[in-house]
């Protein structure tokens, strides 16, 4: 089969709402616009109960939106949601497989029930398949957790789409299988697939060529990585010391502090414009006796986020 | 019908690894056909007698030995206390309190009558029911045959008589196995095909596969139909294991065709598969669905025409069985196996059954939504 794209975009989402409840009180989606280009890898980032598996659920054609418009490879979502069928991949967070089929088993009826084979698509799958080629005769419920996603990626890419969206695919996987998960989206993203990725992680953004930061239901920023990165202007400090608790507190306090949140083993302070690292110094030696060490760093990604999520 | 293929391997591979369905779907009914129908008996045997005499003469052993060789009752208490026969009914070791007068022999011979008296337990009310006119109809002979002895020369009958004989049409013998087996076995193919089939599209739900499957191109109709055909071909061995059981144990041998059994049946478990549908589109969960399924069993069951007869339940519930489909298939079931019907007599339920199959069915794909 040959697909045909009709537009340079492959997602395109404009001021789409979605609500729940009766009265429909829960505002999941807040009139979010955004375009996702052919072939890119989009990043969706947001905690829990951001709206991301609805905005999700939205573009693969299982949700109906209140109101707003999408379209993925150029299809609209509510009166072309069959073409989309056949060219969206869609891993969701809670990814089923039947346990009680084999992996084999488990590939070759998705292969199926999209109306191709295994061969077909082998290329591919082949990197990932190599990996749990070894268990393909075993029970899928028996498989361990990262075995597990392997084989629904694989499931998921089975037909071949050009859009694949995947749901918090690395939300309770082992950093290093988190490691090795993004290391097949770039290797995927070369074959010219397009991939929408939603994660609660901030520390993923990075590894994407865009991201959109989401909150509540709204969209706060979308950009490169390194553009939002860029376009954080305070001054940032990392403070360390025996007594962190007390430190966190102590530093809250201090006048000239915009936000204070732990990092790592350090305490990140976002400075408000007019105010240093030795005005915080000092004001910390002053009411508080413990002993600190201070040093100015550069901001991450993880720091611009939590900026704009305190804007909000 | 590529896919339907490879939707229906899926389904029997899934089946046939599931030891616990399989021994459901095979072990069950083998051993419901082979204990219910022997429990499940209308006849009611064991009456507990307690006797009081008063009298103790020639004729009321004579009664007594009537009674007891009837075969329905147990002589359980001969005494001559009534207050000592009630304290048995109280603690359940009499059913039934016969009391014979004192000169009940003498006022037989001297008045030509003579009165008994007798007490029901009546908190089992079949038992009741049935025990007592068991007993009048034992005394009544009774009377009768003394009657005989003192007409030596029966030159006119002092009273008329009616006698009634009858003959049990298409089940001489009373035989109330020939009469619970086949609806032993509706039962039977009715929970094999609606629970298993409600049971299994919610486990898809619960684990989540059903989402996979709603994104991909599958047409709803494909799916639904890679559900019911396991089921129905399930169905169908059920039926064939349990006419084999009524033949090896029972001696039941359809006195109609098997093929009109094996008709009937094929398009009865489309209606009850399609109810089954129909439960898993609205049930979420397992829990539910097993509800949900129990409670229409439960009503299906008593509804249903099985343990007591739709004739003489009242108007309103005899009602609500015509909307029952089990009652046909039960009603349908007893007409070919022991009366022989033929698919033109039972053409009417044929066409009933379809349109349940149809509504079921049709209810069932609109509510299913791949989308919401």
């Amino acid at each position: 089969m040959i697909r045909q794209t009709n537009t340079m975009n492959a997602v395109e989402v404009s001021h789409l709402v979605k609500t729940y409840g009766k009265k429909k009180e829960v505002l999941a989606l807040d009139d979010i616009s955004l375009v996702v280009g052919q072939g890119e890898l989009f990043g969706i980032i947001g905690p829990d109960g951001a709206g991301k598996t609805s905005l999700f659920r939205i573009l693969t054609t299982l949700l109906l939106a209140d109101s707003g418009r999408a379209s993925v490879d150029g299809y609209e979502v509510v009166k072309q949601y069959k073409e989309i069928r056949n060219w969206v991949g869609y891993m969701p967070g809670k990814f089923s497989l039947y346990p009680d089929l084999s992996v084999a088993e488990n590939l070759n009826f998705f292969a199926t029930i999209f109306n191709t084979t295994v061969k077909k698509n082998f290329d591919l799958i082949r990197d990932i398949y190599v990996q749990i080629e070894p268990f393909q005769h075993r029970r899928a419920g028996k498989l361990s957790g990262g075995m597990k996603q392997k084989l629904a990626l694989s499931c998921t890419l089975i037909h071949r789409p050009s859009v694949l969206f995947l749901d918090e695919p690395t939300t309770g996987v082992d950093a290093v299988s988190r490691k090795e998960f993004w290391e097949m989206l770039k290797r995927l993203k070369q074959q010219g697939i397009t991939i929408l990725v939603s994660t609660p992680y901030m520390d993923e953004a990075g590894l994407c060529d865009r991201v959109a930061l989401m909150q509540n239901g709204s969209i706060l920023s979308i950009n490169t990585p390194q553009r939002v990165v860029s376009e954080f202007r305070n001054e940032l400090i990392a403070a360390k010391s025996q007594k962190m608790l007390q430190l966190l507190e102590a530093l809250k306090g201090y006048e000239g502090t915009e936000n204070a949140y732990p990092f790592g083993e350090y305490h990140h302070v976002v400075m408000k414009k007019g105010f240093g690292m030795n005005g915080l110094k000092s004001y910390i030696d002053k009411v508080s006796a413990i002993p600190v060490d201070m040093v100015a760093t550069e901001p991450d990604i993880e720091d611009c986020f939590i900026a704009l999520m305190k804007d909000e | 019908m590529r896919t339907l293929k490879f939707l229906l391997q899926k389904e029997f591979r899934q089946i046939f690894r599931d030891p616990a369905i399989l021994r459901i779907i095979f072990i069950m009914p083998v051993i419901q056909l082979l204990v219910l129908p022997w429990a499940a008996d209308y006849e009611t045997k064991n009456i507990k007698l307690a006797v009081v005499d008063h009298d103790h003469s020639a004729y009321t052993r004579q009664l007594l030995n009537k009674i007891t060789a009837s075969g329905y009752f147990i002589l359980n208490e001969y005494g001559s206390s009534y207050r000592q026969s009630l304290q048995q009914v109280e603690n359940d070791k009499a059913d039934l309190i016969l009391e014979i007068p004192a000169h009940f022999e003498k006022d037989l011979v001297k008045e030509e009558k003579a009165t008994l008296f007798m007490a029901i337990n009546a908190i089992n009310g079949v038992k009741a029911n049935l025990g007592g006119s068991y007993l009048q109809k034992i005394i009544q002979d009774y009377n009768s045959e003394v009657r005989t002895e003192w007409i030596q020369f029966p030159r006119f009958s002092p009273e008329t008589q009616i006698a009634v004989t009858s003959s049990n049409w298409f089940n001489p013998l009373m035989n109330y196995k020939y009469f619970m087996v086949p609806g032993i076995l509706v039962i039977l193919l009715t929970m094999v095909g609606t629970n298993l089939t409600a049971i299994n599209i919610v486990k898809e739900k619960e684990i989540g596969t059903i989402e996979q499957i709603n994104v991909t191109p599958i047409h709803k109709y494909t799916f639904i139909l890679g559900k019911l055909l396991p089921f129905w071909l399930l169905g169908m061995i059920v039926l064939t294991l349990g006419l084999l059981i009524a033949y090896l144990f029972y001696g039941i041998l359809p006195l109609g065709s098997f093929f009109t059994i094996y008709v009937f049946a094929a398009i009865y478990l489309f209606a009850v598969l399609g109810l089954g549908l129909l439960v898993s589109t609205y049930a979420s969960n397992q829990q539910q669905a097993m509800l949900l399924s129990f409670f229409l069993m439960m009503i299906f069951i008593l509804l249903g025409g099985l343990y007591t007869s739709i004739d003489s339940m009242p108007e309103w519930a005899q009602w609500i069985t015509r909307f029952n489909p089990v009652s046909y298939f039960i009603e349908v079931m007893r007409m070919v196996v022991l009366k022989g019907s033929t698919l033109s007599d039972i053409r009417n339920y044929l066409y009933i059954m379809m349109g349940f199959a149809l509504f079921f069915n049709g209810w069932a794909v609109i509510s299913y939504r791949k989308r919401s």
